[in-house]
């Protein structure tokens, strides 16, 4: 972190006591001078790839090299995920709390010379409203953001995720202060019972009633009990679990710590894909700074409760995240599921009862500790209590994260925070729960985002990952993404999904080519029926969800494939064809020359076109041309 | 002893026993493929998938692992079951055209005909992996495993290569269901110095 200021350095002081974290707390509090200017430049992965780091270091090196005044020099602070992906690179701006995006390096100087200096926004780099055009100044005026109900989220895109002092002057470890003192395991594990809160990973278990069953496995069969997080986060396009560790790890850690005070574990794991380097960094930098302060290791804050844990990172295989097949990958051996007749709470890592929750569950605990059980069953409805961070992709114009409270009908979620979809027309349908999922069309759209609703539905809530789609996106075609996605990730142990998923993906193609009759679509709901009962895990019995969701409510796309040969969406490259528009062609050869194939003819000037036997339908004719000549039909 | 029911027939058995053995000691017929009493079970082939039913609720469980308890009601030949059952009888015989038993299992049960493309009429292997377990559990070497994931498991001996680990004592040929493993043998043992006599093949 880097302070403009002269900043008080605060020790890595052990905390042993209550008292002693609020009287740190309050230190930090008062070292920091709320009018000195602030810029938290968003870190998230997705920002980064989008530029962000080179936006800091510009930061650093003007301030560096410049002769700002002491008094205004900004305090530039990393910070995780700031939730509108779509806009980035992302700022804030304390203490008048401007909201900048799209912010380029060339953009720094301006910014620190009108806006840290002069006091004045930077009109270009402020959110516009998409109807009226007016500029708006805050987060908290943008509807994408006022519409949510961020509190899991609430410190991610505000704190500096690498540094403990931000976390703890935020409220960081107060719960687990108040647990460890004025509360017993039993009375820990209660308030987690009667907040109604469900795992989050997908399958929407009451966590209160999992943490039960590991107490009872400990008294028949005696410990040692384990927790573990569940961060192996697989489903394409979810990234909550990713934002959740990377900018708030804290908040997972204090979550683990008191689910092990609950439990009597003194040991736990964090399973983390190994494709989230930034989240197994800010996650180790985190344990390191909390062993340093008494919140994690031996005799936590005094209180006679030592519990410490590490990361295990996982290799490339989404199966691991289902738990039997993760707790063999931490066991060292390759991650294959068994079947769960015996559960894991009694027998999970090495046989032992094992609590594994997911990374945002984890994260809900702190909150239901220190703010109650009654205050958090008061959020959402009285099945699925509290809220869920979604992860909204796809076809909408605000992409980003997203986190409201449970039973929010989807058209909250994708037409008002999300801003409904580029082309203004409604949406085709939102795929909810990645490859267990399904497919909600849109008359359904009032359709609430709660487990049950959910599964009424034939769909299913999942990690989080709502994907938008359009006219554009043909079923067909996704239903053979997600079952090509699942033959690369299945185990391979059981004959249903280890055969049974290539054989309905090549279903699927033979629909996508426009051959296969409506008899192939009987017998496909007649295998994926196989499948579902006979799989030996939940990858394999939850992959023909998607398949089997969009037959039931887009049968006509189906039809049309099979029985017309045609693609409406426009997609499946053996039914369509692409060809020039007459009229708008103006003969610039722009097409002509980034065409792969050389397919395209014409002279300058004069209307171009396609030879359709050579062409592959690659697309990059319509991406190319100024002018929408390029026709798909 | 535990006390269930099979297809509405009461059954008693000790406790700690699986639902398929309770089954075949009263004579009732559930298919197994990649079951054997010498090794531990491992639930993979599916074809021994009964179903539990509780009142309207019901669920399909592998029986060769699922553990006996008082009072369950476990039925062998409902609709979901036979389901199943005909799916993966097809799709085996796509994948293993060249075994025999499978053709004859299969036949028992009602399917002689695959409408999936065959892709190798040569193989035999249905990954059942009772080759790895014997010589994993009895012999105790694990000279040959399951390697790779999905669609590209198979049965495989360490780096590819052929090993002296394997000591050709032939359990994996003996137990494999199908005879695919008599002519996999030769990549997984290295040759050895000393002959082998006849009667150790």
């Amino acid at each position: 972190m880097i302070n403009g200021n002269t900043a008080l350095t605060i020790d890595n002081v052990r905390l042993n006591s209550h008292t002693d974290l609020d009287a740190l707390r309050q230190k930090i509090i008062d070292s920091h001078d709320p009018d000195q200017p602030e810029v938290l430049v968003c870190h998230g992965t997705g920002c980064i790839a989008n530029g962000s780091k080179e936006v800091i270091a510009a930061f650093k090196k003007i301030c560096a090299d410049s002769d700002i005044d002491v008094k205004v020099m900004p305090g530039i602070k990393a910070t995780g995920c700031q939730g509108l992906c779509s806009k980035g690179p992302l700022l804030r701006i304390n203490p008048q709390g401007l909201f900048y995006q799209q912010v380029k390096p060339a953009d720094v100087e301006e910014i620190i010379q009108k806006t840290i200096i002069e006091n004045e926004p930077v009109e270009r780099l402020l959110y516009k409203d998409p109807k009226t055009g007016e500029a708006i100044h805050t987060e908290e005026e943008i509807p994408f953001y006022n519409l949510q109900e961020r509190i899991i989220l609430k410190n991610i895109g505000k704190i500096d995720p690498t540094d403990i002092h931000d976390k703890i002057a935020a409220g960081g470890y107060q719960a687990l202060a108040k647990a460890l003192t004025t509360m017993s395991p039993e009375e820990v594990v209660a308030e987690v019972t009667n907040s109604g809160v469900r795992g989050r990973g997908g399958a929407g278990f009451p966590t209160g009633r999992k943490w039960q069953g590991a107490l009872k496995a400990v008294e028949k069969k005696g410990g040692p009990v384990y927790v573990v997080v569940n961060g192996d986060e697989g489903d394409p396009g979810a990234f909550m679990d990713c934002a959740i560790m990377e900018g708030d790890p804290h908040a997972v850690l204090e979550g683990l710590i008191l689910g092990a005070y609950a439990l009597g574990a003194h040991k736990g794991y964090l399973y983390i894909r190994a494709e989230y380097p930034l989240a197994v960094k800010h996650l180790e930098m985190a344990m390191e700074q909390a062993r340093a302060h008494g919140l994690l290791g031996d005799n936590i804050l005094n209180s006679g409760f030592s519990f410490d844990a590490q990361i295990n990172r996982g290799a490339g295989a989404f199966v691991c995240g289902e738990s039997t097949a993760l707790f063999t990958s931490i066991e060292g051996k390759a991650g294959t599921p068994r079947p769960k007749y015996v559960r894991s709470v009694e027998e999970g890592l090495w046989g032992n009862p094992t609590v594994l929750n997911n990374v945002e569950t984890w994260a809900n605990i702190p909150l239901i500790i220190e703010k109650g059980a009654d205050w958090y069953s008061k959020i959402g409805v009285p099945k699925s209590t509290g809220t869920k961070v979604f992860c909204l992709v796809g076809k909408v114009n605000n992409v980003g994260l997203v986190e409201v409270p449970m039973g929010s009908p989807i058209t909250k979620i994708v037409d008002e925070i999300g801003g409904g979809i580029p082309s203004g027309k409604p949406f085709k349908a939102v795929q909810t729960g990645g490859p267990s999922g399904g497919c909600i069309p849109n008359e359904l759209k009032n359709t609430p985002m709660d487990f049950d609703s959910l599964t009424e539905a034939g769909a299913m809530m999942g990690s989080g990952a709502m994907i938008v789609m359009d006219e554009h996106d043909c079923v067909v075609d996704v239903g053979r993404y997600f079952l090509r996605f699942l033959e690369e990730e299945s185990c391979g142990k059981c004959i249903p999904c280890r055969l049974g998923l290539t054989k309905m993906r090549e279903i699927l193609d033979n629909f996508s080519s426009g051959k296969g009759s409506e008899q192939d679509i009987e017998d496909l709901e007649s295998l994926a029926k196989a499948i579902q009962d006979g799989a030996l895990c939940a990858l394999g019995t939850s992959a023909p969800n998607p398949c089997l969701t969009t037959i039931k409510f887009f049968k006509e796309e189906y039809l049309a494939h099979v029985n017309d040969q045609k693609c409406p969406a426009g997609v499946c490259k053996d039914l369509i064809t692409y060809s020039i528009d007459p009229d708008a062609c103006t003969g610039c050869r722009s097409c002509a020359r980034q065409c792969p194939q050389d397919c395209i003819s014409g002279k300058k000037k004069e209307v171009h076109i396609i030879d359709e036997q050579n062409c592959i339908r690659c697309g990059i004719c319509m991406d190319t041309c100024k002018f929408n000549a390029v026709l798909v039909s | 002893m535990i006390k269930f029911n099979i297809n509405d027939t009461e059954v008693e058995v000790e406790p700690g026993c699986t639902v398929l053995e309770a089954a075949r000691q009263y004579g009732f017929d559930i298919p197994t493929l990649c079951h054997h009493e010498a090794v531990a079970p491992s639930g993979a082939c599916r074809l021994c998938m009964v179903e539990l039913k509780e009142g309207d609720w019901s669920k399909l469980v592998a029986s060769c692992i699922y553990p006996v308890a008082e009072g369950i009601n476990i039925y062998t030949e409902t609709e979901r079951i036979q389901n199943v059952r005909k799916w993966l009888f097809e799709m085996l015989l796509a994948k293993c055209p060249a075994s025999t038993e499978i053709k004859e299992m299969a036949s028992k049960y009602g399917v002689n005909v695959t409408r999936f493309p065959v892709e190798n009429p040569d193989e035999e292997c249905m990954l059942c992996g009772l080759c790895t377990r014997v010589c994993e559990e009895i012999v105790g070497l694990s000279a040959i495993s399951l390697v790779d994931r999905g669609v590209y498991k198979k049965v495989g001996s360490p780096f590819a290569q052929p090993t002296d680990i394997c000591v050709a004592c032939g359990c994996c040929v003996t137990i494999c269901p199908t005879g695919a493993m008599r002519s996999r043998i030769e990549a997984v043992r290295r040759t050895p110095a000393v002959t082998l006599t006849p009667l150790a093949l």
